[in-house]
């Protein structure tokens, strides 16, 4: 099968949906045929759909997520960018307290069928307001859905699946997951929300992994099966509504469970997940560990930067610590 | 809309407000409520120029909003009271209201939160509907939001058919306009979004209709938004409880002098309705509040458990 970047697999995900659904429509800044978008995630977009279906925005991320919000309300199916992740913070009315909320308090009567993507990472040297990961924001916020792709089949099938799923999600890119190659199918699928993957089978312990640190973690368990430690890796996809069952047969099977991402360590996704282990299989369990990003604003110079964030030496002593 | 059409939605706006007032004071709704007396003519005049089609939003002072743009009463005093039969399911309460049928799209008690709302309706009207147009109602204090700024220069640049309505009823609970912005008429700022800007007395149904007309014909026209200024002045407190001292006495003598619907009413009993025909009118009005309460008060609560419901899409 052939094989193509993230960016290329977002980029198709958009493209056969805005042909299969006129509602689906674009909005974003220097998403259009100037620049294509930051991340070119819209390449050639308006071009094909024209500048009433892929639409240049000013820089006002509460009204590109209100007017997403509003469109959504009214009939389209609107997909917004934020060029950056940490802009969400400019635009958190709107996500929170309006798309998320709206068909709530309408008694069920409104959808907001709408997706937000954004990229999140760090790993450019793009500092403090260019490199944070703030998925588990959103998680807190009943209502929205919360999607984190790690690999290109994925992206596109979530992006897909996301788009056509009535409610609000947030769609969580990651730089340096754009460029990663992977195989991906030329007919049409989707991967359903709500579902995790296990990337990798193996026996003496889980890795739950999340975004960029599922690459990491597979190179990882590769060293690892080296020195005769076979990793299970556990990719939840979704962040909510979260795969619960996926995560809990794999944590019981091995006993042990390490999980690992970017973000920081205080107030991630970990905490999440081990909450639903510690709540469903306790008793199954010898160690759960967290190895996350460093409680600190994303810095500039590279070795710092560099050092925040989980890398394959650190998973591989994490899991030794825990395995032998 | 005709104008006697139009005087029967102020009344029931007007006496809506009334009895919720009451209702309030007996301690028999919870929560808060912001009253609309005293700007019937805003919410009139304007849903006047509109079809059952076309989209409106609101904002935490709504219930005008939502009677003019024709919601029932009865689902609006189930709402309020938190009934299983209001339009929310009791999930909403005064503040967000939404009658989707309606065209309705919710009252939001985020000050300045539907503006870009109202701007993505009126991205599906351009898109989808281009019959219908997009009316959003906000007031003096929303318009010092980033909201109001983003929204209008995004609707003047995309050419949207939305009516920005801005109800300046010169308080935003007790601040001042001039503590909080050094011009006067806020439909100056249309200006600097290229867009028309229009002031018009906001207690004049017929003046408000009028412009809200042009407003309304050059949106289904193509040629995008408006910004329409309507001054105005609210007869009661900001909320429950607020006896609005922070208002000069004099200031609000010389408004409740101008009280929008008593003019009207001389204006009609001018034109030659008979006076007859306007008390006619108003016991109909009357009763069917006292209905609408009746549904309420008789209607059964929501179970705890319908908390859970409606927070997710499911196929
Ligand atoms: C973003 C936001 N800030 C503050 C509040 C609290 N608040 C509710 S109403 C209000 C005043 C709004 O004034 P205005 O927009 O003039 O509307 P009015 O109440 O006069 O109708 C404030 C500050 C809020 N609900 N939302
Ligand atoms: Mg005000």
């Amino acid at each position: 099968m052939r094989e193509i970047t993230v960016v290329e697999a977002l980029n198709e995900a958009l493209r056969e949906e805005m042909r299969r659904d006129e509602n689906v429509v674009l909005l974003g800044e220097d998403i259009g045929k100037y620049w294509q978008g930051a991340f070119k995630v819209t390449k050639g977009l308006e071009e094909e759909f024209g500048s009433d279906r892929v639409r240049d925005t000013p820089i006002s991320e509460n009204a590109i997520v209100g007017c997403a919000v509003g469109a959504a309300m009214t009939g389209l199916r609107p997909v917004a960018e934020i060029m950056f992740g940490d802009l969400v913070a400019l635009a958190m009315d709107q996500i929170c307290n309006q798309a998320a909320k709206l068909r709530y308090m309408s008694g069920g009567q409104v959808r907001v069928p709408m997706v937000l993507r954004t990229p999140f990472g760090a790993g450019g040297s793009y500092a403090s307001h260019h490199s944070q990961s703030l998925e588990a924001w959103f998680i807190h916020v009943p209502g929205l859905k919360v999607v984190q792709p790690s690999n290109a089949y994925d992206a596109k099938g979530l992006l897909k699946a996301s788009i056509r799923d009535d409610n609000p999600v947030v769609f969580c890119e990651h730089k340096f997951v754009y460029g990663l190659k992977g195989t991906v199918p030329e007919e049409d699928y989707v991967v359903p929300l709500g579902e995790a993957r296990v990337a990798r089978e193996g026996e003496d312990i889980t890795i739950v992994a999340t975004s960029l640190m599922v690459e990491r973690a597979l190179r990882a368990a590769a060293a690892l099966e080296e020195d005769g430690i076979s990793c299970e890796i556990v990719d939840p996809r979704t962040l909510r509504p979260l795969d619960e069952e996926t995560l809990c047969a794999s944590a019981k099977k091995t006993g042990k469970v390490l999980i690992i991402h970017e973000a920081c360590d205080t107030g991630g996704i970990s905490g999440e997940i081990t909450k639903t282990l510690v709540r469903r299989v306790f008793y199954y369990l010898d160690a759960i560990e967290i190895l996350a990003g460093k409680d600190a604003p994303i810095p500039f110079a590279p070795v710092m930067e560099k050092w925040v964030a989980p890398d394959e030496e650190r998973i591989k002593k994490a899991v030794k610590e825990i395995v032998v | 809309m005709e104008d006697i059409e139009m005087y029967k939605k102020m009344l029931e706006i007007r006496m809506f407000e009334e009895k919720v007032y009451d209702l309030f004071a007996q301690n028999l709704i919870p929560g808060t409520m912001h009253l609309y007396m005293g700007q019937e003519a805003v919410a009139v005049g304007v849903c006047a120029a509109l079809t059952p089609n076309d989209f409106i939003t609101s904002t935490h002072r709504g219930h005008g909003h939502c009677i003019a743009k024709g919601a029932s009463l009865k689902k609006m005093m189930a709402e309020i009271f938190g009934k299983k039969t209001g339009y929310c399911k009791g999930k909403g309460g005064s503040m967000h209201i939404t009658d989707k049928n309606i065209g309705m799209l919710g009252a939001n008690a985020v000050v300045g939160g539907a503006i870009p709302i109202a701007v993505g309706a009126g991205l599906s009207c351009k898109l989808k509907y281009p019959e219908r147009v997009t009316a959003c109602f906000f007031g003096d204090g929303a318009s010092n939001q980033g909201t109001f700024h983003e929204g209008i220069n995004m609707a003047s640049v995309w050419d949207l058919p939305v009516i920005f309505v801005c109800e300046n009823n010169l308080y935003a609970m007790g601040t001042r306009q001039s503590l909080v912005m050094n011009i006067q008429d806020i439909s100056q700022r249309a200006a600097g979004y290229k867009i028309p800007g229009v002031t018009v007395d906001g207690n004049d149904v017929m003046a408000v209709h009028e412009e809200a007309q042009r407003a309304v014909a050059r949106a289904r026209n193509g040629e995008g938004p408006t910004l329409l200024e309507c001054k105005t002045y609210r007869h009661k407190g900001h909320s429950r409880f607020d006896p609005a001292k922070y208002r000069p006495p004099e200031e609000v003598a010389e408004w409740m002098a101008r009280d929008p619907i008593e003019s009207f009413r001389d204006k009609l009993l001018d034109k030659g309705i008979p006076e007859e025909f306007l008390h006619k009118i108003e016991s109909t009005v009357e009763a069917e509040i006292d209905e609408a309460v009746k549904f309420a008060e008789e209607s059964p609560l929501p179970e705890p458990e319908d908390a859970l419901k409606d927070v997710w899409v499911i196929e």
